[in-house]
């Protein structure tokens, strides 16, 4: 029988019995007069929240965006690469004024989608691509790659500023695009412009010529939205621009991106639900290549159709 | 760091930008061409840089087929078996002035000699610098000291090792007057001096191959108790055998195609020229030619006009050089296989 | 006595022996400079720095150090190294220019814009290029080149307008310079495209993703990020051309005589010959005192000179530094 207000443990080494057999080692006695610990019940909060009651989400993000015109549409779009096919005959509307995004698990080809929709896809040999895909009511297929990829900008899941300074970081778009090479001085009213809707220029105005690699995460993320938004882009696309960063920064990016709906098309790629439910103004569900649903985020959300998004949003599988 | 604000949308609005924007079609016709990138639209300095780069590639693909196809051509023409097996001799007749054995295995020789003593130097130079490496600011006057060694043109290291090797202490590697002045040309001393060529390749490898082993690799090896000198014995040295292995050859292959030495180191003699009684040193002590002091000699620069033995010595010569690189690159595959990371020569 | 061979050696130990083996480099060095400096005094000596000048002929300078014998006077260590100097500095300077921007073209080629079965077969060309050895460049330039330049390209009318001062053989600076810049042009394209292999795709993508076609984005981002493995692989490249001396000697005419720009189309026939290239042919020489203080003085030159190349490829990319770059 043990003892419970024994408060002392049994500190002998040597367990040998009286005829030298070793005997098992003893039972530590537990020490009941200290005080336990306690777990504190649930609060009100976190039981709503494991309900799936989203209010506090929504309390982050006050609006949704109004959809303004089509910008782009996706029809019948399917991505091989090779035999495999990574997207499946998918259907979408891209609208001014509001944000897409697309969620799903690991390879379900929301990022194919993605780069898809630059033709970044052309890059890898393999890729094929069948379908319609308009920007403005034009086929991307007969422009130009590059004018193409000049309206429909990315940013990347990994900051990836080039090792220049801030304004040459900035300004590299416009350099580069045009026939003639302009001016630093013409260029300069674009630069701040385009670094003051990306919340950058408070940090940067004293020394635009800082060298871009020495800005800190959240920073270096900011400067490649400046960049990808100097050209004045109709469409901004972006892969999971907040997973390489802090908290405090993806707050920073998400208030971003709703300032930037009005004027931009967005989509964006998230692995994070709460985000997705934070930003997004409608909601694309893709899982293994095909579109499983698409709607306005809140039904989506709430009142999903499929089974399978569900599953997904209700955190079954992902 | 100022802590992020909020974003603002910009105040004014900025007149548009001049950038071309054209209308494309709906819809695409119905056989799908795809309109990529067509350089009609580039800037003219970026089409001149595209034209000129296929030039460049081209020109430089003619270049290495037209150089290598030119030495194979003019060298089945004109290398014969007796060539490579007999002796050579002094002859103005050149049909029977003989072959080049004599400086076929000069050149072996002077490679092995000079491989022979860079490797032990190097790897002991590199393992110094990956492990040891205390005092740091030895460790990068040695690493500079190297670098300084593989950018020295060779006829400099060639006159430094006449310099040297003229001394009387090192009487004994070349022939000696008997009134005490030393010749100091010799396979012995080019052989030294050659290993000064080679030491930075197999320094280089070594190292890169030392420093590509993972650090638990060692710590491993510490915490079974074995002493860092039994550690880089019996652990890191063998695995880095292939490495060693890739910069030897690239320094037997710099060894065995490099003249100046030998023009400068090893005499002027034809044949091998053995000094003194010693039996197999006598060999290394006297002088003789190489491959490349053979080729040079009967060139139009040398004494001698025999430009189809010039071409079927340089034919072998190439031989010799391509194999020792195409070795390397079997060293690197194999070395791959092995599963530690092997060095990048060779191997890209 | 073998088992103490066979018992553990301390750390201590193998350190020591490593480091002394390690430091035996170092004490290579210094006295390659002593030893080489100590034979080139009297040269100096004998000169001051006029030996930098042309004081004339540097052939009849260096014919006469060979015949002045064991006790050479004063008067017989005169030179006036200019003529060799510069030939040093014009070929060396060409062939690096022009290999720069052949092998900068070429390595973008292989690193972009290649189709793959021409990769294939460029990269081992690359590869072999770089491992023939000089002499060998040298007999294809005194048996292909120069009887090529020598009969199609020079004229008869131009060989007899000079014919008093230099022979026209074919042999001289248009061929010394065009293999010398096809021998160092494959290192250069070796280091190249390492470097630009090693810079991330993320760069590269951004840039694309931009906008900008495939070879400004390489040019303007990748080129330029590359830019300290470029001028690594240029200044290695121009170290060999400094000293090359055998292919040289066979293909540049041999002859002490400083082509002149303002000969017109001439300039590039005429013959010259580098310091490397004098040290190589006159080595036999080198018992002679005068000829041994001249030739090892030269020796000495092209070791500041590489010297001194090294230290400028550090202090041209100090300011690559500044905003981040793969080095």
């Amino acid at each position: 029988m043990i003892d419970p207000h024994e408060s002392t443990t049994d500190r002998s080494d040597l367990h040998v019995s009286q005829n030298g057999d070793a005997l098992p080692p003893p039972i530590r006695r537990i020490a009941l007069d200290r005080q336990p610990t306690v777990a504190l019940p649930p609060s009100q909060d976190s039981v709503a929240l494991a309900n799936g009651d989203r209010s506090l989400a929504a309390a982050a993000r006050p609006t949704r965006g109004i959809a303004g015109p089509e910008r782009m549409s996706i029809s019948g779009l399917s991505v091989f690469y090779g035999d495999n096919e990574a997207v499946k005959n998918v259907s979408l509307p891209i609208r001014q004024g509001e944000v897409l995004a697309l969620i799903g698990p690991s390879g379900c080809g929301k990022t194919t989608l993605l780069r898809t929709l630059n033709r970044l896809t052309e890059l890898t040999a393999s890729a094929r691509r069948e379908g319609l895909i308009t920007l403005d009511g034009a086929d991307i297929d007969s422009l130009e790659v590059t004018e193409h990829r000049r309206r429909v900008s990315m940013v990347f899941q990994q900051p990836n500023p080039f090792p220049m300074s801030v304004f040459d970081n900035v300004a590299y778009a416009l350099r580069e695009q045009g026939s003639k090479r302009p001016k630093k001085s013409a260029l300069e009213p674009y630069v701040i412009d385009a670094l003051q809707r990306a919340g950058l220029y408070d940090e940067v105005a004293d020394n635009l010529d800082h060298p871009a690699l020495r800005l800190s995460g959240g920073q270096q993320q900011r400067l490649c939205i400046a960049r990808a938004l100097a050209a004045r882009p109709e469409v901004l696309l972006m892969d999971e621009p907040c997973s390489a960063l802090d908290p405090k920064s993806t707050n920073v990016i998400e208030e971003l991106i709703t300032e930037l709906r009005t004027d931009l098309a967005i989509v964006i790629v998230t692995h994070n639900l709460q985000q997705a439910y934070r930003v997004g103004d409608h909601v694309a569900f893709m899982y293994l290549g095909d579109l499983v649903e698409y709607g306005p985020t809140d039904q989506v959300f709430d009142n999903p159709s499929a089974d399978r998004t569900r599953d997904y949003i209700g955190g079954a599988f992902g | 760091m100022a802590t992020p604000t909020r974003p603002r949308s910009s105040a004014t609005p900025l007149p548009p930008l001049p950038l071309p924007r054209t209308p494309g079609t709906p819809k695409a016709p119905k056989k799908k061409k795809r309109v990529n990138e067509s350089i009609r639209t580039w800037r003219l300095t970026d089409r001149i840089g595209y034209v000129l780069m296929w030039a460049a590639g081209l020109t430089l693909c003619a270049i290495g087929i037209g150089i290598l196809a030119f030495m194979a051509f003019k060298g089945v023409q004109y290398l014969r078996p007796d060539l490579i097996f007999s002796h050579p001799t002094v002859e103005p007749d050149q049909s029977k002035s003989g072959g080049f054995l004599d400086p076929l295995l000069g050149t072996i020789l002077i490679t092995l000699i000079g491989i022979l003593i860079a490797t032990p130097i190097a790897i002991a130079a590199a393992t110094w610098i990956v492990e040891f490496g205390r005092p740091t600011w030895l460790a990068r006057l040695i690493d500079s000291g190297i670098e300084i060694i593989a950018g020295t043109p060779d006829i400099v290291i060639a006159l430094f090792g006449l310099v040297l090797f003229q001394q009387g202490i090192f009487g004994w590697m070349s022939f000696t007057a008997a009134g005490g002045a030393v010749f100091g040309r010799s396979f012995l001393t080019a052989g030294a001096m050659m290993s000064l060529i080679a030491l930075p390749m197999v320094f280089a490898a070594t190292r890169e191959g030392l420093q590509a082993i993972p650090a638990h690799v060692r710590e491993a090896s510490y915490a079974l108790g074995k002493t860092k000198a039994a550690t880089i014995r019996r652990v890191l040295l063998p695995s880095v055998k292939a490495n060693i292995s890739t910069g030897a050859a690239l320094g037997m292959g710099r060894i065995a195609g490099d003249t100046a030495i030998i023009v400068v180191l090893l005499g002027a003699s034809l044949r091998l020229d053995p000094e003194g009684s010693i039996p197999f040193l006598r060999v290394l002590q006297g002088t003789g030619a190489t491959l490349t002091s053979y080729v040079y000699n009967n060139s139009p620069a040398g004494e001698g006009n025999a430009p189809q033995k010039a071409y079927a010595a340089a034919f072998v010569l190439l031989l010799i050089v391509l194999g020792l690189n195409f070795a390397v690159d079997l060293i690197a595959r194999s070395g791959k296989k092995s599963g530690l990371e092997t060095s990048r020569l060779g191997a890209r | 006595m073998l088992d103490r061979l066979k018992e553990p050696w301390t750390d201590r130990r193998a350190g020591l022996l490593l480091g002394a083996l390690a430091c035996f480099v170092l004490l290579v060095i210094v006295f390659m400079i002593v030893f080489v400096a100590l034979r080139a005094w009297p040269s100096f000596a004998h000169n001051g720095l006029s030996w930098f000048s042309s004081k004339g002929n540097v052939d009849q300078q260096l014919d006469k150090m060979v015949n002045s014998g064991a006790n050479p006077g004063s008067a017989d260590y005169q030179l006036g190294a200019w003529p060799l100097i510069y030939a040093t500095l014009l070929t060396t300077g060409l062939a690096a220019f022009v290999g720069l921007f052949f092998s900068l073209f070429s390595a973008i080629f292989i690193v972009e814009f290649a189709p793959n079965g021409v990769r294939r077969v460029i990269v081992p060309i690359v590869r072999l290029l770089a491992a023939i050895p000089s002499v060998i460049y040298g007999l294809i330039g005194i048996l292909v080149l120069a009887p090529f330049v020598g009969n199609s390209l020079v004229s008869q009318e131009r060989k007899g307008s000079v014919q008093y001062v230099i022979p026209l053989s074919g042999t001289g600076l248009m061929v010394a310079v065009a293999v010398l810049t096809v021998m160092i042009t494959p290192i250069m394209i070796a280091i190249t495209v390492d470097g630009l292999h090693s810079i991330p795709k993320p760069w590269k993508e951004g840039a694309l993703a931009l906008g900008v076609n495939r070879w400004r984005a390489m040019w303007t981002v990748t080129v330029r990020a590359a830019r300290p493995a470029i001028i690594a692989g240029a200044v290695l490249a121009t170290a060999r051309a400094l000293g090359e001396a055998i292919m040289i000697s066979m293909v540049a005419g041999s002859k002490g005589f400083s082509p002149n720009p303002l000969d017109g189309l001439t300039f590039l026939f005429e013959p010259l010959r580098t310091l490397a290239a004098t040290v190589v042919e006159d080595s036999e020489s080198v018992n002679a005192p005068a000829m041994q203080a001249s030739l090892y003085a030269m020796a000495l030159v092209l070791l500041a000179g590489a010297f001194f190349l090294s230290l400028g490829s550090w202090f041209a990319k100090q300011p690559l530094k500044k905003y981040g770059t793969r080095s």
